[in-house]
Order: C-alpha cells, then sequence, then structure tokens
C-alpha cells in the first residue's frame, strides 16, 4: 500500500484552518496533513500540534565537543613544545580559556545549525506537492494517505473550499 | 510609533525582490566604479608586498598605523551586526524586522575586511600561517597560544563562521521564495540553496528557534570578539595608554555605537536606492538613534572612565601621553574632530526628535559617527607606541604613506560592493518577517480611537 500526497490550495488562512476540520471529520488523523505558509502563523493557527523536536541538544553537545577540541588542541600545542618561560606552568590556563571558549560557542553554533537542518528534514529532494503560490500568501494542506483514499481527502478539500488541488508530479486539476 | 502601510504577500515578494529582478543602471556603473577602488586596493597591497612594508609609514617605535586602525574599525562595524538583530531577536521589538539581514550582511562583510587588515600588515601574509593555524609546517612548532595575537584569530573565525552560518539559516525560506521565481541556473542554485525548504509548520517553529537560540549563542561570541581585540592592546606591557582595565567593554560599546550607526547609514541608503520607505520606514530609523542615543552615552562614560583612570594613576609617562593626545597637533585637532563627531555633535542631534525623522540629517550624523570612531582606534594606537621608550631620542611619528591610504580606502569600498552584490543575489530584508509583520499587525478600537497594535506571541 502506497502513500500519495495532495495538496489543496487555500486564498486565506481562516478557510484553510476550517479546511483543516473538514479533513478531520473525513477521517484523515492530525499527522498526515501538513500545512505550508509563506510566513510563520501564530502557534495553533491552523488547530496543528506543537511539532516535536530536539533541538535543544544539539548546541549542548556541539558544546562540549567544541569544548574538548579546543582543550586538545591548546594544551597538545604547548605539551609539543614544552618551553617554560618566566617560571609559570607549562600549561597556560587562562589563555587556554579564551581559545577553549571560542572553541565551545563554535561547536555550539555549528551543531545548532546542524540541528535545525536535521529537525526541519531539510534537505529534502523533492517539493511535490507544491505550488509557488504558497510564498504569495496562499495557505497549503497536504494531505498524505494510501492511494485508495486520495479520491475521498481530494473531495474534503475541495469541500473545504480549496482554490486549487496539486497532485504529486505537479499535474495541477483546476477545482 | 506605527506608520505601516497593509500590504499583501505578493505585494511584499515584489517589493522586495525588486534589488535582484531589477537592475537599474547606475548600480553597474556604482559597482564598476567601486570594483576599480577595489582593484586599486589590490595593486595596492601587491606593490606592498612585493616593495616590503618599507613603502608604508611605519618605523620604529610605531609599528601599528592605518592597518591595525582599519582592523579595529571593521571588527567594531561588524559588531553591530549580530548584536542588533541578536538583541532585537531576543526582546522580539517589533522594530527589528527590517534592520536584522542588513545588520547581519553588513557584520559578515566588515569581518571579511577586518581579516584582510593584519594579513597585508603582515607584509608576507603567507606567513601569518605560521603563527595561527593549528600545525607545525615541519619546525616541532605549534602556535602560542598564550599571545593575544593567536586568540584574536580565533575570536574573528568564530563570529565569522557564526555569522555566515547565522546570515544562511535565516536566508533559507527567502532563497525558497527566489527558488520559485527563478528558471536555468539560478533556479538550480537557489535550489541547491533553499535545501528544499516548503514552509512547512514544523519548518517556521524550527526556523523562529533558530533564530532565538542562535542569538543567545552568538551575543556571548560577539562580546568575546572585541574584547579580545582590546587585549591585543591591554597585553602589550610597554605601552602607555593601553592598559586600563576597562579597555574591554569600552571597546566592546565603541564598537555598538559605530556599528550601529553603520547599519543605520546602510538602512537609509538602502531604503532610498530600492524605494523601501513601506519597510523601512522613518519610525525605525526613529527608534534607532534614541537606541544610539542610549549607546553613544554608555560608550562616552567608557571613556571618560578609561581617561580618568590613565590620569588618576599619577604615572608620569601615562600623564605625558594624555597631555600629548589633548593638548598638542596634530593629536590635539584630531582629539577634538573625534570627540566633536562621535559625540557632541551627533547625540544633540539626535535629542531633537526632528532629526530623527529627517533622512539627510540621520545619515550625516551617522557618518560623523563613523568618522570619529575611526580617529578613536587611530588616537588610541599610535600616540602610545609614538611615545613607547623611555628615551626621547627613541621617540618616533608617524604618518601615513599613500600605499596605506589607497588600501585602507578600498576596504570601504570593498564593503560598499559587497553590500551591493548581496543585494543583487538576496534580499536584504526578511520577507517572511515583513510578512508575519503585517499577519500579527491590526487596528484595534479603543473608545472612540483606532489604535494600531501588534500582536506578539509569548
Amino acid at each position: 500500500m502506497t502513500n500519495k500526497s495532495v495538496l489543496g490550495l487555500f486564498d486565506n488562512a481562516d478557510t484553510a484552518a476550517d479546511a483543516t476540520d473538514v479533513l478531520l471529520a473525513a477521517g484523515c488523523a492530525q499527522e498526515d496533513f501538513d500545512v505550508l505558509t509563506g510566513c510563520p502563523y501564530p502557534e495553533g493557527a491552523f488547530g496543528e500540534k506543537d511539532p516535536k523536536h530536539h533541538i535543544y541538544v544539539f548546541p549542548l553537545i556541539g558544546a562540549l565537543m567544541g569544548l574538548s577540541v579546543a582543550f586538545l588542541l591548546t594544551a597538545g600545542t604547548q605539551l609539543a613544545w614544552p618551553m617554560v618561560t618566566g617560571g609559570k606552568p607549562i600549561l597556560a590556563f587562562p589563555a587556554m580559556t579564551i581559545i577553549s571558549y571560542e572553541g565551545t560557542l563554535l561547536g555550539a553554533v555549528i551543531f545548532t545549525i546542524l540541528g535545525i537542518i536535521f529537525e526541519s528534514r531539510l534537505p529534502r529532494a523533492r517539493l511535490d506537492p507544491y505550488d509557488p503560490r504558497i510564498t504569495e500568501g496562499y495557505i497549503g494542506l497536504v494531505v498524505t494517505c494510501p492511494e485508495e483514499k486520495l479520491n475521498v481527502m481530494e473531495q474534503a478539500l475541495r469541500n473545504g473550499n480549496a482554490v486549487d488541488i496539486i497532485h504529486e508530479k505537479g499535474r495541477t486539476l483546476k477545482a | 510609533m506605527q506608520e505601516r502601510v497593509r500590504l499583501t504577500d505578493a505585494q511584499i515578494n515584489r517589493d522586495l525582490l525588486r534589488s535582484i529582478f531589477e537592475t537599474p543602471k547606475w548600480y553597474f556603473l556604482l559597482v564598476g566604479f567601486l570594483g576599480i577602488i577595489v582593484l586599486l586596493g589590490f595593486a595596492a597591497a601587491g606593490y606592498m608586498i612585493n616593495r616590503g612594508l618599507g613603502v608604508t609609514g611605519l618605523n620604529r617605535p610605531v609599528f601599528w598605523g592605518f592597518f591595525i586602525t582599519n582592523f579595529v574599525f571593521w571588527i567594531g562595524i561588524s559588531h553591530a551586526g549580530v548584536m542588533l538583530s541578536a538583541i532585537l531577536r531576543l526582546v522580539q521589538a517589533e522594530w527589528r524586522r527590517p534592520a536584522t539581514r542588513a545588520a547581519e550582511v553588513l557584520t559578515v562583510f566588515s569581518l571579511m575586511t577586518a581579516m584582510t587588515m593584519p594579513l597585508i600588515h603582515a607584509g608576507r601574509p603567507w606567513r601569518v600561517m605560521y603563527w595561527v593555524f593549528p600545525y607545525d609546517f615541519a619546525r616541532g612548532v605549534y602556535p602560542n597560544v598564550r599571545s593575544a595575537l593567536v586568540w584574536d584569530p580565533a575570536a574573528v573565525f568564530t563570529y565569522l563562521t557564526s555569522s555566515i552560518l547565522f546570515v544562511y539559516i535565516a536566508l533559507v525560506p527567502d532563497i525558497a521564495v527566489l527558488r520559485d521565481r527563478t528558471t536555468g541556473w539560478r533556479h538550480v542554485l537557489y535550489s541547491v540553496l533553499s535545501l528544499g525548504w516548503r514552509g512547512s509548520v514544523r519548518q517556521w517553529k524550527l526556523q523562529l528557534i533558530a533564530g532565538i537560540l542562535l542569538s543567545a549563542i552568538i551575543l556571548p561570541i560577539f562580546v568575546s570578539v572585541h574584547s579580545i581585540v582590546s587585549w591585543d592592546f591591554g597585553s602589550a606591557m610597554s605601552v602607555e595608554g593601553w592598559h586600563s582595565t576597562v579597555f574591554a567593554p569600552y571597546f566592546v560599546i565603541g564598537a555598538v555605537h559605530s556599528g550601529v550607526s553603520a547599519v543605520v547609514t546602510v538602512m537609509i541608503i538602502l531604503r532610498w536606492m530600492f524605494k523601501w520607505e513601506n519597510y523601512i520606514r522613518m519610525e525605525h530609523i526613529d527608534a534607532l538613534a534614541k537606541l544610539l542615543i542610549v549607546v553613544a552615552t554608555g560608550w562616552f562614560f567608557f571613556f571618560a572612565l578609561e581617561f580618568i583612570f590613565g590620569l588618576y594613576s599619577l604615572e608620569g609617562p601615562e600623564i605625558a601621553l594624555r597631555e600629548m593626545q589633548v593638548f598638542q597637533m596634530p593629536w590635539k585637532a584630531l582629539f577634538i574632530t573625534f570627540l566633536l563627531t562621535s559625540y557632541v555633535i551627533p547625540v544633540s542631534m539626535w535629542l531633537v526628535p526632528k532629526v530623527r525623522r529627517n533622512i539627510p540629517l540621520m545619515i550625516f550624523t551617522t557618518i560623523l559617527v563613523n568618522i570619529g570612531m575611526w580617529i578613536e582606534r587611530f588616537i588610541i594606537i599610535v600616540p602610545g607606541l609614538a611615545r613607547k621608550q623611555n628615551f626621547t631620542f627613541t621617540w618616533g611619528g608617524y604618518t601615513p604613506s599613500l600605499v596605506e591610504i589607497t588600501i585602507v580606502t578600498a576596504t570601504f569600498a570593498l564593503v560598499t560592493m559587497l553590500v551591493l552584490l548581496f543585494a543583487k543575489v538576496f534580499p536584504l530584508i526578511p520577507l517572511g518577517d515583513a510578512k508575519e509583520g503585517m499577519i500579527l499587525h491590526d487596528e484595534i478600537k479603543i473608545g472612540k480611537v483606532m489604535v494600531p497594535a501588534v500582536m506578539r506571541e509569548e
């Protein structure tokens, strides 16, 4: 049983929000449809659940890795040429702290970016079903369901006053 | 405070992508002109590398001159960007929307430019690798991590990498808009860069988190960078005028002062060039000018502290240096110019509400600040070095050569050119942010008046 997706395009947020109720009434589960918009809307505007993610773990891991690498690098470079200057210890911790601080933050930033990309489910090879009008203010409702239920979902989107229905592979049907 | 015009998403796309899809003739003329200046700068740098540092005005005891002054200046400008963007994001200031991207982009380009300065200053740039790159090059010697000259590249590299990633991740939704409106190789390029962005609820949610999370992480980097730049001076034991313990915060707030002023200058120029009056509105310029009054006064406080600490030490050489900075030509003229241009004239003008909403006066005052702040760095660096030695016969002076002036001038052309080139490829005002601002904006009736209101999620 293969899953297929269909996109319903709505010309305003209120209609799209109402259409989500129609989809739920037609037997579509909350996690089986997604809302595509051209800008961020307030949380819950389309009745969606707060997406679960683990983004806050990424900077912590990155910071720990950055700290470790920076510490090893600074300690290693000083131990590789152990020259005593001014009777001070070989490992100069104040100086190491500065480089380690930068390393920690660099690691945190890099891992945060990786985390954002990973948790956003990017990179994504295929856009389908998608419509550029989404960036012009239209709201897209993408329903993913088994192929045999596709007609039911498409009808539900039409009943929800979609202005256009777009199937995968870019085939466009006027509603 | 609310002077916004209600615009549709299509109108916002059209307006903010104008810089990319419509290229006026003056654009090519301007970029070409700036490119010539940049090439002159490269030629001067090439000449200097070929002939040696003798073609500059640097000589014993003044070995840090225009290049290092310019390095500190551009590092300072870079601080506006992320600081402005990060703080305004964290406090969810509504007027941040048109300012963030321009500020972040200015950060990236000014940091890149700043990094070229120590390289050029080194005379033989390739040798810099030996003291910053953590590899022993078969000599058995690694960079000295105890040196401020190694902390500095580490901090600047961290800041540059973070700023580039910050700009990129915030650009992804806008690149997707460009992907949907282009064909051919540009479509392919934007498709790759947009990573397959579709604008799902999850993606937008993570974008918002990214903005706040990265802001929170980058702010400590931003503070560290100029602190470490100040330690380049503070850790030099034998130079008078470089010892104050307030150097780090003094440098950081000075950087914010010059940087925010530069952002205002850039925003005004962009508003005029691309007709973005509906996006960069007078209320934004007004708010930034108010912020500048606070920042400038904070900076002036640290400047006064640094000066008083120098005098309070009652050390003869330190007091003699201050006396030279304030009462002897040419430092006297520079000192007066610096005080007038970086604080007295601009702040007294910004206190007048009409000035804060006057475009020519705002551009005048913000450029004035940066003239003053460049001079400030110059009179911190050079006089101390000129009087570095104990004996009067080892004192020296410094006059910049044409090579140095050309290279420094070229850095200004380079940053301007890079910002213009960026505007030709990516939008300088975040589209998603502008559209979100429209959604969250409304007018509510209170009693007999309609009051503009902005909703904010907690």
